[in-house]
């Protein structure tokens, strides 16, 4: 009936949980569009780690391989994004969406015999008394360890792509590839690894999906994530914060209007439904009016065709 | 060592040669995978590709090859100027969605009123009108507050969704249904149904409706204003800038006429072959037509080609399902092999291979 | 060319599946799905009564099946492409085929469909569906006893009649036996998201839901359940044992191999007739799962006795009296609900709290 039913700090913690696979996927695609590629085929990435990691995590009964797993899977259905949109110069969004279609199909394939299994589970770390306190405890000290994994991963990106050598080196490639070529970097091949990370990336939220927020595998059980992935990366500005602000922010909403229903609260639910996707729209838009910050974000060459010998 | 060299002009033998050389290769691979399902390989590519065209029930099924290619081809053309122009219209799908909304929405006003002369025509500009006011939402916030149209038209499709459930178990309901969810079934109002034209031959309205957009498409790069304007934007924005292109206008136009024709899309749909708006109306059509866009390598002729190679393998794909028990998911990523196979040959049409050392690597 | 070609498909279209359908062996059954075949839930059950249909006939039946299909064009070329290549007799497994099925049926007059939860029939179509609301009552009945906060959370899918009945009929036995039970829905709007499903499953036992049940197909509220430690859940449609004894106690589960078996035999012997079947407990049309050691025993027997009640037949779940959420009378003293309410029924009783999305 009333908001105090809800526990604000529980929900902070569970909207940690459901937004860290598209944390994850965004994070990796933000890297790949950073050097400039486009991979529309988050969601294939995804799904192939789902099953990937979930069918590791089953047969060797540990979780930890399991991501490992979901990494490899995702990686190397990102290399065949990267041969065909790097070598052998197709269009990216074209090839990103074939990318999701071929996903989609080949998971449901790997995974035919793993409906209605249960994976081993993901233990939570153990903070000792630190987990007790309130609020804090809640919040902070009662995670499984995807979800710090997660958080380092934000601010490793971060500073990789603003201080190291390596990250400028990405981003030179992203915003003017002739340039970069001309000063001697390997176009293809920095653009190969950024793709294959991206793919790691996406696999292990798709992972993460499959083996602790269900956790169980079912076909097309990304419902989607994939594509929000994406959303959240421009949202974000190309800013790995802004990617953390801006899944936690979906994953909130998402998290909030379930809560609200459960409470009770008389609002229309399709309409509750449809806030995640409005609000994020709204806050893009806010974010995008001003210009000088929107301008700074994008990677000039994104999505554009690089080829050496011209 | 193997190198590409840009060729000063697209091959004309090759743009013919690589859709054929993608198919063949899709067939081994595919099969490969087939076999290793422990099906008959050949058995399943010919289930696919040769069955649906010229087998024991082909009569029935060119004309679902027509059904199904019409609203990706109709999508796709519109989905092209934008894509030249580099302005990228991701959420067709609802687009489409809205479409079916507001021109079912207009013909279900009308029943059980008879008055095939004013419902239909209402309800075709309806769709077309709900499209593209869906479309002019990312179009309007792109031109006024920068914002990427990939995203809002995309996290739009989302929202149609949601409205479109909301529209089947309210307001659209079918208030004979039994309180059942979807709306009463068009194609069984006369004065609103897009039926068949001809029986049996697949051919509706939204086939008619594709085919004039592949001639509109055509004639707008080929002589309008407007055309050489999309086409000089995506090559270089500058140049266009500085040859008085307004790119505002531009994106609005593009977006306008992209939701547009998506909107037609699923109106022709919704009153004909789906016959009502229900929860889960929409099956991807905005989606796939994307890839048909590249495919058809954003030309009108391209495309409807591209349409009708899609279709096959969506028709013969459910047939080599039913019939060999594959399971889907294996059509799924045949199709999606297919996919890579014509987007990596097509480097062949734009680059020539050289082999021997390169003076570049 | 066109011309000919076309009226020899018309010619072909009339005559429909009658070459192939005239006691021919082995007899053809065709299976629609809305899902795949490994989505744990829906269709996954309708897909065991397939193969319950071939272990029952073994050489006799041939069945075939095409799974994903979307409702609307693509399900009516899907039915038309089984009956050209021979089918004798079409299940139809989700609601949203019910026009495609009487569209395809008429062109095919010697093929026999069948549709699920529709209420559309011909000479060839017949219909079916399950009182899955028996189920929930025995689920009312074990949640009351069980929850210690008095709060059940619902996750429902689509506010639909099927959905609705269930809610009412779980929360009037619920109430029964514990007048101070409540219950909170979320409306997921899908039928099946894992992810989204698991949300809400969360959310209800952050605010204090100790019994969840659920509408949607896929065990991740299960999952939630069991992470989140004392709660119970019930397996929807399938029976989900793998989460017996805790925090799955029982499940609802649809068993439609009886009734598969029972209309192929009767298509074989040439009995077949279009009629509208809508059963429950009693004609094993809906299971109910083992009720785990977890339940208290005395709990157990009730919620055993109250099954065989509705199996037998001497007792309704809807028997009055019972009020409208508004108030107002449904159903005096006594009286019980007719299948034309039940089926579609869109208010919730007295007691239930929110209102129906609309």
């Amino acid at each position: 009936m009333d908001l105090s039913a809800i526990n604000w700090a529980v929900l902070v913690a569970s909207l940690m949980v459901a937004a860290t696979p598209i944390l994850l996927a965004a994070l990796g695609e933000l890297v790949v569009e950073k050097a400039g590629v486009l991979n529309l085929g988050v969601e294939g990435m995804m799904i192939l780690g789902a099953i990937c990691g979930f069918a590791v995590a089953v047969e060797t009964g540990s979780p930890l391989v399991g991501f490992f797993g979901a990494a490899a899977g995702g990686a190397l259905l990102a290399l065949v994004f990267a041969v065909l949109t790097q070598v052998l110069l197709s269009n990216q969004v074209a090839t990103g969406l074939a990318l999701t279609l071929f996903g989609l199909g080949i998971s449901a394939l790997l995974g035919q015999g793993y409906v209605g299994i249960k994976p081993p589970k993901t233990e939570k770390l153990d903070f000792g008394p630190l987990s007790d306190l309130p609020v804090v405890g809640t919040i902070l000290f009662n995670h499984d360890y995807m979800i710090y994994f997660s958080l380092a991963l934000v601010a490793a990106v971060w500073w990789f792509l603003r201080y190291s050598r390596g990250g400028l080196i990405l981003r030179a490639v992203g915003e003017n590839h002739e340039a970069a070529h001309a000063l001697g970097y390997k176009v293809v091949v920095i653009r190969f690894a950024a793709i294959a990370f991206g793919g790691a990336c996406a696999g292990l939220g798709g992972a993460y999906l499959s083996l602790v927020r269900v956790p169980q595998w079912t076909e097309g059980m990304t419902a989607g994530a994939g594509w929000i992935a994406l959303a959240i990366v421009v949202f974000a500005s190309w800013r790995a914060f802004g990617v953390l602000l801006g899944a936690y922010l979906f994953g909130g909403v998402t998290v909030l209007q379930l809560n609200l229903q459960a409470a009770g609260v008389a609002v229309p639910v399709e309409y509750l439904s449809m806030s995640p996707y409005l609000i994020t729209i709204l806050v893009l838009v806010i974010m995008s009016a001003d210009r000088s910050r929107a301008a700074l974000g994008a990677p000039a060459s994104l999505g554009r065709s690089f080829h050496a010998s011209n | 060592m193997i190198h590409l060299v840009k060729r000063p002009q697209p091959s004309r033998a090759w743009s013919y040669a690589t859709p054929v050389l993608a198919v063949l290769m899709t067939m081994v691979a595919g099969g490969a995978m087939f076999a290793a399902l422990g099906k008959d390989p050949v058995e399943v590519i010919r289930t696919i590709f040769w069955d649906p065209l010229f087998g024991e029930f082909a009569f029935y099924f060119r004309g679902q090859l027509l059904v199904k290619a019409a609203p990706l081809i109709l999508i796709a053309v519109g989905l092209s100027l934008g894509f030249k122009a580099g302005i990228w219209n991701i959420g067709a799908e609802g687009q489409y969605i809205l479409g079916a909304i507001c021109g079912a929405a207009v013909g279900l006003a009308f029943y059980p009123m008879e008055a095939r002369w004013l419902i239909f025509p209402l309800m075709i500009i309806a769709g077309a009108l709900g499209g593209w006011a869906w479309a002019m939402i990312p179009a309007i916030l792109k031109t006024r507050f920068n914002t990427n149209e990939i995203l809002v038209s995309l996290l739009l499709v989302y929202v149609a969704e949601q409205l479109l459930a909301k529209m089947a178990l309210g307001a659209l309901r079918n208030p004979d249904g039994a309180g059942f969810p979807g709306s009463r079934n068009l194609s069984q109002y006369a004065s609103a149904s897009n039926p068949e034209l001809i029986a049996g031959s697949g051919m509706h309205w939204g086939v008619v409706a594709a085919l004039i957009a592949v001639i509109f498409g055509y004639v707008l790069f080929a002589r309008h204003m407007w055309g050489f304007q999309i086409r000089l934007t995506g090559e270089s924005p500058r140049a266009a800038r500085f040859g008085g292109v307004k790119p505002t206008r531009l994106v609005i136009f593009c977006l306008g006429v992209s939701g547009a024709l998506a909107g037609l899309a699923g109106l022709f749909e919704v009153a004909g072959p789906a016959g009502q708006i229900s929860i889960d109306f929409n099956v991807g059509y905005g989606f796939t037509a994307i890839i048909v866009a590249f495919l058809g390598r954003l030309h009108p002729v391209g495309i409807l080609l591209a349409g009708l190679l899609m279709a096959l393998t969506y028709i013969g794909g459910e047939a080599a399902a039913s019939n060999l028990g594959l399971p889907s998911a294996a059509i799924q990523a045949f199709q999606g092999m297919l996919l890579f196979f014509l987007l990596a040959v097509d480097v062949l049409t734009n680059y020539s291979l050289r082999f021997g050392k390169g003076e570049v690597a | 060319m066109k011309r000919r070609t076309l009226i020899a498909a018309a010619a072909a279209l009339a005559m429909g599946g009658s070459a192939f359908a005239a006691g021919h062996e082995p007899l053809k059954v065709g299976f629609i799905y809305v899902g795949p075949i490994g989505d744990g839930g829906w269709t996954y059950e309708h897909d065991k009564g397939r193969l319950a249909v071939e272990a029952e006939f073994g050489d006799k039946v041939e069945t075939v099946y095409q799974e994903n299909v979307p409702e609307g064009a693509d399900a009516e070329r899907a039915m038309t492409q089984m009956a050209l290549q021979g089918a004798d007799l079409i299940f139809t497994t989700s609601f949203g085929y019910m026009d495609p099925t009487i569209n395809v049926a008429a062109k095919f007059p010697d093929v026999k469909f069948e549709h699920a939860t529709g209420y559309k029939r011909a000479d060839n179509v017949s219909t079916y569906s399950a009182r899955f609301y028996e189920g929930r009552a025995v689920q009312g009945i074990i949640a009351g006893h069980m929850t210690k906060t008095n709060k059940i959370g619902y996750i429902a899918s689509f506010p639909i009649p099927e959905v609705i009945r269930g809610i009412n009929s779980a929360y009037i036995h619920a109430k029964k036996v514990n007048p101070d039970v409540e219950f909170s829905i979320v409306w997921a709007f899908t039928w099946f998201d894992p992810a989204k499903e698991a949300d809400a499953a969360t959310a209800l036992i952050e605010q204090g839901a100790d019994v969840i049940l659920q509408h949607t197909d896929s065990t991740a509220p299960q999952a939630a359940a069991e992470s989140a430690g004392n709660v119970i859940t019930f397996g929807q449609a399938s029976d989900m044992s793998e989460y017996a004894p805790m925090p799955r106690v029982s499940s609802i589960i649809d068993d439609w191999a009886p009734y598969y078996i029972a209309r192929t035999k009767a298509v074989m012997d040439g009995t077949w007739a279009s009629v509208d079947t809508w059963d429950g407990i009693g004609a094993g049309m809906v299971g109910i799962g083992e009720i785990s050691d977890a339940v208290p025993a005395d709990v157990k027997a009730e919620a055993e006795a109250l099954r065989d009640a509705i199996a037998d037949g001497s007792y309704q779940p809807f028997t009055g009296p019972i009020n409208k959420q508004d108030g107002s009378v449904w159903l005096a003293e006594g009286e019980t609900a007719d299948d034309g309410t039940l089926a579609g029924m869109d208010f919730y009783v007295e007691g239930l709290t929110g209102d129906i999305p609309q």
